[in-house]
């Protein structure tokens, strides 16, 4: 695919012979379409306010104004905004580890293992809906499951035995899920299946925001610590030991990233799937390939994604809120069926 | 001056011992072709001269310091390792690809400073690849992928480079335009280590031959004493022909000798 002649996010084309030039106006674009799309999410709501009286509700008092915005719209836009950042920002980690770019929280079944997590230590009584041990929970069930996958996939991992493995581990955290909480003597069960399985941002709390956020921040550190390794390790890890790359620091960073990421991030919304697969995809051709400058804007262009889609299940006329794990998936699953396409050839024998 | 030296060196792969008790010292300014049939541990011997594999027992050290001992970063700027068949894992331009030879300087790809942009320039016109800058480096054929790959190994510009059959795979002119490279590149005082299959090609390149067998060093000389009828009949198992002719041996297999 050459990158030549494509529209830019950053509203310019991308020549191979910029390779050199530096990412701002790409990263500054990223940031204005964040920023729009957050203020975008302040906006959009059963109550109707202007985007003057919705910004002045955020930073002063103004009676129920304020509370809509603050309350209700603000933990909710805060969290589309961490969840999609962490969730792109892992997900280009990922791809750039396994040197694969099929590589997902969401294709490792991540998330619905860090659910299943969560509502273990949830529907068996241990502790109520907001507690910490939630996030800790979740954080231990992607671990599972991502460790799981990259050990079964192994270091060569082929494209097969990577959503093979993933397939797996997500059919079998989903099934425990459902199992956890049909036993529990719970009356709204069904309803229960649907929030950890689907996944939604609707009726989010700053404590929610809270609870997430500091997980969140750690993600963060650890995969962007990881960004210098990711290059070397576009020559292989043999390759890139012999550049001085610590090829098992780079794996321990970028799969506790990774995890710490999904779990909080699950614990707090449910399961969110694809936005980690999407994102990456959508900058590599602007930063020439580059795993380690893939990194900051997919973070961004998964926040976005993650924004506009809650925008949109509020939008989409329905009796209830459509939900945003359903958007993501129904929008992610063509995308990512259509990356496998692209590269039918290596699914044939070689490794990715 | 960077010797690079073996003290009674065996590795092991899991429980195998595939290499045992070898003594090496390889010369700066000399190009040496480690030749062997197929599991003599040929590769295992040069990841254990760049430090990828740990010895069992004995010891690889450059210039009298042990290699597993180095900081990864100053073993790195001191020896580059070309791996077999390398990978290229994203449509990387060619530039980019050559830059990332230049990590164990601490220097960035995309950002390099004088110094760095000279060296992947040098190594760039080195491997003749002038044109291709800006390619992805993913679009290549073969030979011309091999060509950047060992630009890569080049632009550290580290003293010594290893190469694990660097001309495995290649048509005839990209082999000789590689080797060409690694000749001169010892020539200008590097300690050049390949491993290759073709004894008639190694033979023409190599200042000095090692032959492995069985994880042991069977002869480790110029290319005329090491490559005789008698020793390719014990070590590789064949009969050969080894004709003298105008621009070095040539070696012809003749056909496979029946087990001992």
């Amino acid at each position: 695919m050459t990158p030549g002649g494509r529209v830019a996010i950053a509203g310019g084309t991308m020549q191979p012979q910029s390779m050199f030039s530096s990412r701002t106006p790409l990263v500054a674009g990223l940031l204005l379409l964040v920023a729009s799309l957050s203020l975008a999410s302040l906006l959009i709501g059963p109550a109707p306010l202007s985007p003057a009286l919705a910004v002045k509700a955020l930073v002063s008092d103004q009676g129920g104004a304020s509370i809509v915005v603050r309350e209700i719209r603000l933990p909710r836009t805060l969290l589309a905004l961490l969840i999609g950042w962490i969730f792109g920002l892992t997900g280009a980690g990922l791809q750039g580890l396994l040197r694969n770019p099929l590589a997902d929280t969401a294709v490792f079944g991540a998330p619905q293992a860090a659910a299943f997590g969560a509502v273990l230590v949830l529907y068996s009584g241990l502790v109520g809906a907001l507690s910490w041990a939630l996030p800790f929970a979740a954080i231990v069930g992607a671990l599972l499951s991502i460790a799981l996958v990259v050990l079964v996939a192994g270091r060569r991992a082929t494209v097969v035995v990577l959503v093979l493995s993933g397939l797996a581990v997500g059919g079998l955290a989903g099934a425990g899920t459902s199992l956890a909480i049909s036993l529990s003597p719970n009356p709204f069960a069904v309803t229960e299946i649907v929030f950890w399985l689907l996944g939604s941002l609707e009726d989010r709390s700053r404590t929610h925001v809270v609870l997430a956020l500091p997980f969140i921040l750690i993600a963060s550190g650890l995969v962007l610590a990881a960004a210098p390794g990711l290059r070397a390790l576009a020559l292989g890890e043999e390759t890139a030991r012999s550049l001085g790359t610590d090829v098992t620091r780079l794996r321990l960073l970028i799969v506790a990233g990774a995890a710490i990421g999904t779990g909080a991030s699950v614990a707090v919304a449910g399961t969110i799937g694809f936005i980690g697969l999407v994102a990456p995809h959508l900058v590599r051709p602007f930063v020439g390939y580059d795993p380690a400058r893939t990194l900051v804007p997919a973070g961004l262009v998964g926040a976005a994604l993650l924004l506009a889609a809650d925008c949109a299940v509020r939008l989409i006329p329905s009796g209830t809120e459509v939900k945003i794990g359903v958007l993501t998936a129904i929008l992610g699953v063509p995308f990512f069926l259509w990356v496998i396409a692209r590269r039918k050839a290596e699914l044939l024998e070689t490794p990715a | 001056m960077t010797r690079l030296q073996t003290r009674s060196l065996s590795v092991d792969l899991g429980r195998r011992r595939v290499l045992t008790r070898l003594d090496l010292s390889l010369q700066p300014g000399r190009l040496t072709v480690i030749v062997g049939p197929n599991g003599a541990g040929k590769t295992t011997l040069i990841r254990a001269l760049a430090g990828l594999v740990a010895p069992a027992e004995g010891s690889v050290t450059l210039d009298g310091r042990p290699v597993g001992q180095m900081r990864a970063a100053e073993r790195a700027r001191a020896i580059a390792y070309l791996p077999q068949g390398g990978e290229i894992a994203w449509p990387l331009a060619v530039s980019q690809v050559v830059g990332l030879g230049r990590l164990p300087h601490g220097e960035k790809p995309d950002a390099l400073p004088a110094g760095g942009r000279e060296a992947v320039a040098s190594a760039i016109r080195e491997t003749g690849l002038e044109n291709f800058e800006d390619r992805p480096a993913t679009e290549l054929s073969g030979g011309e992928r091999a060509r950047v790959l060992l630009a890569r190994a080049l632009a550290t510009q580290a003293p010594v480079l290893l190469a694990d059959e660097p001309v495995a795979a290649l048509d005839p002119r990209h082999q000789l335009v590689v080797l060409d490279v690694l000749r001169s590149h010892a020539r200008a005082g590097g300690t050049v280590i390949a491993v290759m299959h073709d004894l008639t090609l190694a033979a023409r390149y190599a200042d000095d031959m090692v032959l492995l067998r069985q994880g042991l060093i069977e002869a480790h000389a110029p290319p005329h004493e090491v490559l005789t009828e008698a020793q390719l009949a014990s070590s590789f198992g064949i009969r050969a022909h080894i004709a003298r002719g105008e621009s070095g041996l040539v070696v012809v297999a003749d056909r496979p000798l029946p087990r001992p």
